[in-house]
């Protein structure tokens, strides 16, 4: 009788007859209280700004958003000239940026002699860390010279029928040394998480391919493109979001300036960039007001682009781990 | 679709030649890519370590600028050197025991589902832009109260904090679950089998995760740029006051029109470098080594 109820308790024991420790709930509770205020500090970020760009969204209404206007003195402002700004930076940055990055990565994991894949991994990874300031100190006093005098002219030369390729800037500060800044920034970025996704993909499948008689790239295209698509998707969102938010290294290359035009050698700014290097100058509450609103648009991006990049990657990883039909 | 495309150009031996000048085309611009990569670092490192070095010496790091002088005088960024050390440290005591305590709770403690929640919402503050987490630390402690090192150090604390976060996470993925049911097994409570077994294994990996953040930190601007950038040329450790630190510094002399003050930004900006680089082959080399014993522990 007494022997029954002994293992009777000690099986049902880790289910009801659970002793509350003062020490378990304590720890719990101190963790789950860190855990709250990390999610809760994202939303007192979105508040915050919300907060103080609001002034702004009562006087200007959504019509701030497209407005082509920067006007301290009248207190007119929009955020137009600098959403074409960074538009035109981050889309032509990515498009220079992508495939160069997924070259890098093939050649990480699928063409690299054994002894150069941990040395050059490492130094993709190395250009990666470098800080923005001092990518934009080289942007600004070596990189935006030698792209005034050399590059633009020739470009110019060469194709200056097209609206892109105008005149070339006189100060070496451009929306075209931006471009080339920022990819820089973003190609180890896209390259590192590429070639992570070139490595998940099972080794049989590109054998199998190999076995078929496909060349190298016949077999990138036909099984490793196709397995890691999503990933890429994701990878280049990643990389355009960082374009997006890059602050400093474009402040001190792409020279400031409101309008839009399609000459990629004159001066402009991009969202972040009017950020950095008006916020502590700001004359007016209106015009602080506004630049907060550029940043509000700003954080509605790389909430929107970070999100969407997060639901990509659970979506493939839920495809891939389902069994893979035969009829594909 | 893809298995379909594939048999047909396996057999279409015909066009071999075409096929595998293609296929030597793409691998030589992978080589290509690779190699703009190496030689972009190259470039840029050689760019700073060649205007940086002359200006690399004691004075760079012991004296501090001088605002207005006929006279040549020695000077160097000394306050920045020491701004930047009390913020990154401040930054570092915020960050690391949150961001640990958030990744114990989401591995140990957490359901799935709210595992999954809390980790999408680490990956979006880690993805909102470094300026906007200026404006946020500017509304929340500068308007009002003025500029301060513990406002920058907050500032760079909510950059850190989802990267200090995310890399314990990993760590605590690996600690076998063997581990925490032989120390609850011999009658050991959760809490301290948390943190006298759990967490002593993954000391190697939030050390990596620490330094990692610590470099990234080390060289944020954006942050900092309306929180702690009002400073005078003295040396000063009292975070009470806006602290100049080292990447506010470079953005600062790379805008001023003396060359004298560019060669103090390439030196600065060297020694950013120096130390980003240490730090990340540092943590390299930790990674590896507390990886090779967790793999024999198991």
């Amino acid at each position: 009788m007494s022997s029954t109820d002994l293992t009777g308790d000690a099986t049902r024991r880790p289910f009801t007859g659970r002793r509350v420790r003062f020490g378990d709930v304590s720890l719990q509770a101190v963790a789950g209280a860190a855990a709250a205020a990390a999610t809760l500090l994202v939303f007192l970020i979105a508040y915050k700004v919300v907060r103080g760009a609001q002034p702004a969204i009562v006087r200007y209404g959504i019509h701030f958003v497209t407005r082509v206007a920067w006007d301290p003195v009248k207190n007119v402002y929009g955020a137009g000239s600098f959403l074409f700004g960074t538009a035109v930076t981050s889309l032509v940055a990515l498009a220079i940026a992508a495939p160069l990055a997924i070259g890098i990565a093939l050649f990480l994991t699928e063409l690299a002699p054994r002894r150069l894949r941990a040395p050059v991994t490492a130094l993709v990874e190395t250009l990666a860390a470098i800080p923005s300031v001092v990518i934009g100190l080289w942007g600004i006093l070596v990189l935006g010279p030698i792209l005034r005098d050399h590059v633009e002219p020739a470009l110019h030369g060469a194709l200056g029928f097209i609206p892109l390729f105008g005149a070339p800037s006189t100060t070496g500060s451009s929306i075209f040394t931006a471009v080339v800044v920022l990819t820089i920034m973003i190609l180890p970025i896209v390259a590192s998480i590429s070639r992570e996704l070139f490595l998940g993909v099972p080794r049989d499948l590109k054998e199998g391919a190999l076995a078929l008689g496909t060349t190298r790239w016949e077999m990138v295209r036909g099984v490793v493109f196709p397995y890691a698509r999503g990933g890429i998707a994701a990878a280049l969102i990643l990389g355009l979001g960082r374009a997006v938010g890059e602050a400093i290294a474009v402040t001190q290359v792409i020279g400031g300036g409101v309008g839009i035009h399609w000459n990629l050698f004159a001066t402009g700014d991009t969202l972040a960039s009017k950020i950095a290097a008006s916020y502590q100058g700001a004359q007016s509450n209106i015009q602080l007001s506004s630049l907060v609103y550029l940043g509000l648009i700003l954080l509605v991006f790389s909430l929107v682009m970070n999100a969407s990049a997060q639901v990509i990657v659970r979506r493939t990883a839920r495809r891939h781990g389902a069994p893979r039909g035969a009829a594909g | 679709m893809s298995t379909h495309s594939l048999t047909k150009a396996a057999l279409r031996a015909e066009g071999l030649p075409r096929r595998r000048a293609v296929n030597r085309l793409m691998e030589l611009l992978a080589w290509l890519a690779a190699a703009l990569a190496v030689a972009i670092l190259g470039i840029v490192v050689w760019s700073v370590a060649r205007r940086g070095a002359g200006a690399l010496n004691l004075d760079l790091l012991t004296k501090t600028p001088v605002q207005f002088s006929l006279v040549p005088v020695k000077q160097g960024l000394a306050n920045a050197f020491a701004g930047s050390l009390v913020i990154v440290a401040l930054a570092t005591a915020m960050a690391l025991p949150v961001g640990i305590l958030v990744a114990v709770y989401l591995m140990e403690f957490a359901r799935p589902a709210l595992r999954t929640a809390v980790s999408l919402t680490l990956d979006v503050l880690n993805g909102v832009p470094a300026i906007v987490i200026g404006i946020f630390v500017y509304g929340l402690l500068v308007l009002g109260h003025g500029q301060s090192g513990y406002a920058g150090s907050f500032a760079l604390a909510c950059i850190m904090l989802p990267l200090v976060a995310r890399s314990t996470m990993e760590v605590l993925a690996l600690v076998p679950s063997s581990l925490r049911e032989a120390s609850l097994a011999l009658g050991v409570p959760r809490w301290r089998t948390t943190l006298s077994i759990v967490l002593p294994q993954t000391i190697g990996g939030i050390v990596t995760g620490t330094v990692l953040a610590v470099a990234r930190v080390a060289g944020e601007t954006a942050p900092l740029l309306f929180v702690s950038s009002l400073v005078g040329t003295q040396v000063s450790w009292d975070p009470h006051h806006a602290l100049q630190t080292v990447p506010v510094a470079i953005f600062e002399l790379a805008e001023s029109p003396d060359p004298a003050d560019h060669t103090r930004a390439w030196a600065a900006a060297l020694v950013l470098l120096i130390f980003i680089l240490f730090a990340s082959l540092g943590a390299r080399w930790l990674a590896t080594r507390s990886a090779r014993r967790m793999s024999t522990a198991r």
